[in-house]
């Protein structure tokens, strides 16, 4: 069936099955900086923002994003760039499987909470899995993100 | 020590950014748009006979292109471990074959137009198994009944004491001086027993490979490998092509840790494209990760420790027991890391036994996986070195500080044990394991903390502490190299077989290259690990990368430094020590030329021809990085629900090239190997089926569970490694298990001898003290 999303400020016109899945649409349709980890809601790779509200793209029909605003870290290049520069200053840079879901999960709280507290940034971020860091890094660069991005 | 401009500075890495923006990199966003896609159908038995398998209704199902079974692939055994040649694994495995060994094994593999066809059609397979009794105890694998390689095929390819009729898949012993009459004259003897569990590496990105044929006709292999000259070999050997018509790319890498070390699905792609001149793709759902790849090895190790009054240790005997599952991918060199990359801690003794076997089951294979064996001898260690200075009336510190290897000392164990050959012998010329502990000691504010403290109603906190070490690289044996090529401009193109895999090796050896060349990192660019583009490296394994491949980028710098010199000695018409090169411009007396100008004159006008080297490098010795940690808990007295509080690394890894990225392979591995202290528990059913095979069941640490974690290097030398260094990508993984065992003792006085430490097994053994 044709479904229409706005993509990342594009309208798309899409032709998928009723049982598929937006992270497969997505990634065949050629937006491949979304990742699949698990494919059961529980590893947080698979991120995208719907209607500016962060969602895994494993667990949503596509269909159901018909008429809506889906937005992947191909929407917020600018800050996934200075993003990247706080995780290489904290030693938070590894494989970056995970990273780009990070960058739009922190684009999402700093609209949903401009100030948050470092438990306030672990709370929200306790679903994105990273293998690879250890966390702590990466929350050192992300508080240093949200800070400087305010001053 | 020299001052650097490059290394040891923060520098940014390579390819962060990037990434963070979301490239198309890794190994599936590779994949032809067109492509085949494959999938496994895996054995519902532990362990099974196939009488037969029917594929002919599936193979009509419109929509799929090939199907593969035992009947129609090569019947070459092979081992998927990885390793260089030849392999210290059993040739004990087929590309398919008529056994299946484990609930996971491969039976067929389906390749249609897309993902749902392929499923469909497997449904349409019928199989008819024997099923055969399974053994799922590794402790009565030994002379089973049940014999788990029958098959007359397999092989070792040189002795590592194969058995396979008694499922023993290797055995290994060493002695040094009389253990049983030194611990016989000993004032204190402590005798303990560990059980370590099968760790899942759950690295984010699933394994997935891809192949194509390219306009040559060449098969070309895109895998999230970590080895791929490695694959190239096996690939070529196992399926009957020759080297030069096989390519291998691996591309970004989202986390190895050394399961991507094997072959995961290679050679069903390569054998599917081959067979219907079309490209095709394989990705490994989670579920076959965790079910399906392989596991860290599972042991139990027995250790006895004996000690005088003096508070000398005077002996230790480690006897090991390690399940291989159905596979012996790795069985004898993580088994041998075991005893050599941790009894030598305690190097002072006067005898020292080391032995064991490796046995079959019918378990998910074991295999590579980051600590490789020093993990499961170190919880085993370091929790019976806490046991042994309490039996003492000791502190657990001073026991360790009396005992433990210093600078300038050896051990005899380093030239008796290698990766499953003899070793090397080595002096420690850089070890700071005293300053380390020392620092750590001050840093966790130990003497305050230590044993416990009640914190409130019913909360305590205790401390526990480690020590570490690990290798960098395998001696002779592992090989790196590195081709510097001058482009117009007065930039390096570097390529190396270094195989990063997230480890930040693409930034490290970039760091190396434009330190020696007195550049900066933007004139460096980088390209590794493609079989036909680059130079060959043994790959990423072994925490050989910074010591091994370093090495070579560095001698490559150095050639090229020389040459550079050469060249302009010649522009400017002086003899070559004559000319000063800072970077940027040769200097001679009055004269000069920049490297600019040079370098563009050579490709365009002026002597034209291209400026490039290729060095090498394999080591002589394996210089350890060492650690301390200590760390800090906090337990409720009712429930024994923990968290982790603080965790003070203090690591010598020598000069860190790149002082972040290093911390980043420190912390990452504490907290990976917390996961395996702590969370991550494997589970089957009584019929052998893995149910811990998805993150719901099994648990890795999120962020919630990290306390503060203080990482910190001590100021150290290593003067074999490329600018003073050593490796650092696995020990950080190391310490977890014996820091929390020795903390939940000095809570509670109670020893947990398994892994995970759960609160249930807290729970258990206070219930069995009172
Ligand atoms: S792939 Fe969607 S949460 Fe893991
Ligand atoms: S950096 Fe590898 S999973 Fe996060």
């Amino acid at each position: 069936m044709l479904v229409k999303f706005n993509l990342n400020g594009l309208e798309k016109e899409v032709n998928v099955k009723a049982n598929e899945y937006l992270l497969d649409t997505l990634r065949s349709i050629g937006v491949k900086s979304v990742k699949k980890g698990c494919n059961a809601s529980s590893c947080g790779v698979c991120t995208v923002l719907l209607d500016d509200k962060p969602v895994l793209s494993c667990s949503i029909l596509t269909v159901r994003v018909a008429g809506h605003k889906v937005e992947t870290v191909e929407s917020i290049q600018e800050e996934a760039a200075k993003l990247s520069e706080c995780f290489s200053k904290e030693g938070a840079d590894q494989c970056g499987y995970c990273n780009a879901a990070f960058a739009l999960m922190v684009h999402a709280l700093r609209k949903e909470n401009p100030n948050p507290s470092a438990e306030e940034i672990k709370e929200y971020l306790k679903g994105n899995l990273c293998r690879c860091t250890g966390y702590q890094s990466q929350q050192k660069a992300i508080r240093a993100y949200l800070g400087g991005e305010e001053k | 020590m020299r001052k650097f401009k490059v290394v040891n500075n923060i520098t940014p890495s390579v390819d962060g950014k990037g990434i963070m923006m979301g490239r198309a990199v890794f190994t599936d966003d590779l994949a032809a748009q067109n492509s085949l896609v494959l999938k496994v159908l895996r054995s519902p038995h532990a362990f099974a006979h196939i009488r037969d398998i029917d594929t002919s209704e599936a193979e009509k199902y419109p929509g799929v292109a090939c199907i593969l079974t035992y009947k129609n692939v090569p019947h070459v055994p092979f081992t998927r471990a990885g390793q260089g040649y030849p392999e210290p694994s059993p040739h004990d495995k087929f590309v398919l074959d008529e056994y299946v060994r484990y609930v996971g094994d491969e039976v067929a593999v389906v390749a249609a137009e897309d993902e749902e066809t392929a499923l469909e059609a497997m449904k349409l397979i019928k199989v008819d198994y024997e099923v055969l009794e399974p053994v799922l105890d590794f402790e009565k694998a030994m002379d089973n009944e049940s014999v788990i390689h029958p098959e007359d095929k397999i092989h070792e390819m040189f002795p590592i004491g194969f058995e396979p009729k008694r499922n023993i898949a290797t055995a290994y012993e060493m002695e040094v001086g009389n253990v049983e009459e030194e611990l016989a004259k000993c004032d204190y003897v402590v005798d303990e027993t560990f059980y370590t569990q099968a760790q899942a590496h759950a690295m984010m990105e699933p394994h997935a490979s891809n192949a194509r044929l390219d306009e040559h006709n060449r098969l070309v292999v895109y895998s999230t490998t970590q080895t791929p000259f490695h694959m190239r070999r096996i690939i070529c050997k196992t399926l009957g092509l020759p080297v030069d018509k096989v390519r291998v790319i691996k591309p970004r890498v989202g986390g190895g840790f050394g399961g991507k070390q094997a072959f995961h699905g290679e050679m069903f792609v390569s054998l599917v494209t081959l067979r219907t001149n079309r490209p095709s793709k394989l990705v490994y759902t989670r579920e076959e990760v965790f079910g399906s790849s392989y596991t860290r090895h599972p042991m139990r190790i027995a250790l006895r420790i004996g000690a005088n009054k003096d508070g000398k240790i005077q002996a230790i005997d480690c006897r090991a027991l390690s399940d291989t599952g159905a596979y012996g991918e790795h069985a004898l060199t993580v088994f041998m890391i075991v005893g050599s990359k941790v009894l030598p801690l305690y190097n002072k003794v006067k005898a020292v036994r080391f032995g064991g076997k490796v046995v079959y089951t019918n378990h998910v294979p074991a295999g590579a996986y980051r600590g490789y064996g020093a993990i499961q001898g170190n919880y085993a260690l370091e929790s019976t070195i806490d046991m042994l200075a309490k039996k003492m009336g000791m502190d657990p510190i001073e026991l360790r500080e009396i005992n433990s290897m210093k600078e300038k000392e050896t051990s005899p164990i380093f030239e008796i044990m290698g990766e499953g050959t003899e070793g090397t012998a080595m002096i420690m010329e850089s070890c700071k394991l005293p300053y380390c502990i020392k620092r750590g000691r001050e840093l966790m504010n130990w003497d305050e903390k230590y044993p416990v403290k009640q914190v409130g109603p019913h909360k305590v906190r205790s401390v526990g502490c480690a020590i570490a070490m690990q290798g960098s690289g395998i001696p002779f044996l592992d090989m790196g190299s590195c081709t510097i090529k001058l482009n117009d401009g007065g930039s390096y193109m570097v390529t190396v077989g270094a195989t990063d895999i997230g480890q930040g090796s693409d930034t490290i050896i970039s760091q190396i290259v434009a330190e020696e060349l007195g550049t900066t990192m933007d004139k460096i660019i980088i390209y590794s690990s493609d079989t036909d583009l680059t130079p060959y490296d043994c790959g990423a394994y072994a925490s050989s990368t910074t010591y091994v491949s370093g090495n070579a980028a560095y001698n490559a710098a150095v050639k090229m430094r020389e040459r550079l010199i050469k060249e302009a000695a010649q522009e400017l018409k002086v003899k070559p020590d004559l000319v000063e090169f800072d970077g940027k411009t040769f200097t001679s007396g009055d004269k000069s030329v920049t490297l600019e100008d040079l370098s563009t004159g050579r490709l365009y006008n002026n002597d034209t021809h291209q400026i490039a080297v290729t060095e090498s490098f394999h080591g002589h010795v394996s210089p350890p990085p060492f650690m301390a940690a200590f760390g800090e808990f906090e337990f409720d007295t009712e429930t024994y629900e923990y968290k982790m509080v603080k965790y003070v690394t203090i690591t010598d890894c020598g000069t860190t090239i790149n002082p972040m990225l290093a911390r980043g392979q420190v912390e990452g591995g504490v907290i990976q190997g917390y996961g395996m202290a702590s969370s991550e528990e494997v589970l089957y059913t009584p019929n052998g089926k893995l149910v811990s095979d998805n993150f719901d069941m099994y648990h890795i640490p999120t962020v919630k569970e990290v306390g503060e974690l203080v990482t910190e290097f001590a100021d150290s030398y290593e003067p074999t490694g490329p600018f003073g260094a050593k490796s650092v990508g696995e020990i950080g993984i190391d310490t977890p298990p014996a820091v929390l065992c020795n903390a939940v003792y000095n809570a509670f006085g109670v020893r947990i001898h398994s892994l995970p430490i759960t609160p249930q097994k807290i729970f258990e053994a206070m219930k069995e003290k009172k």
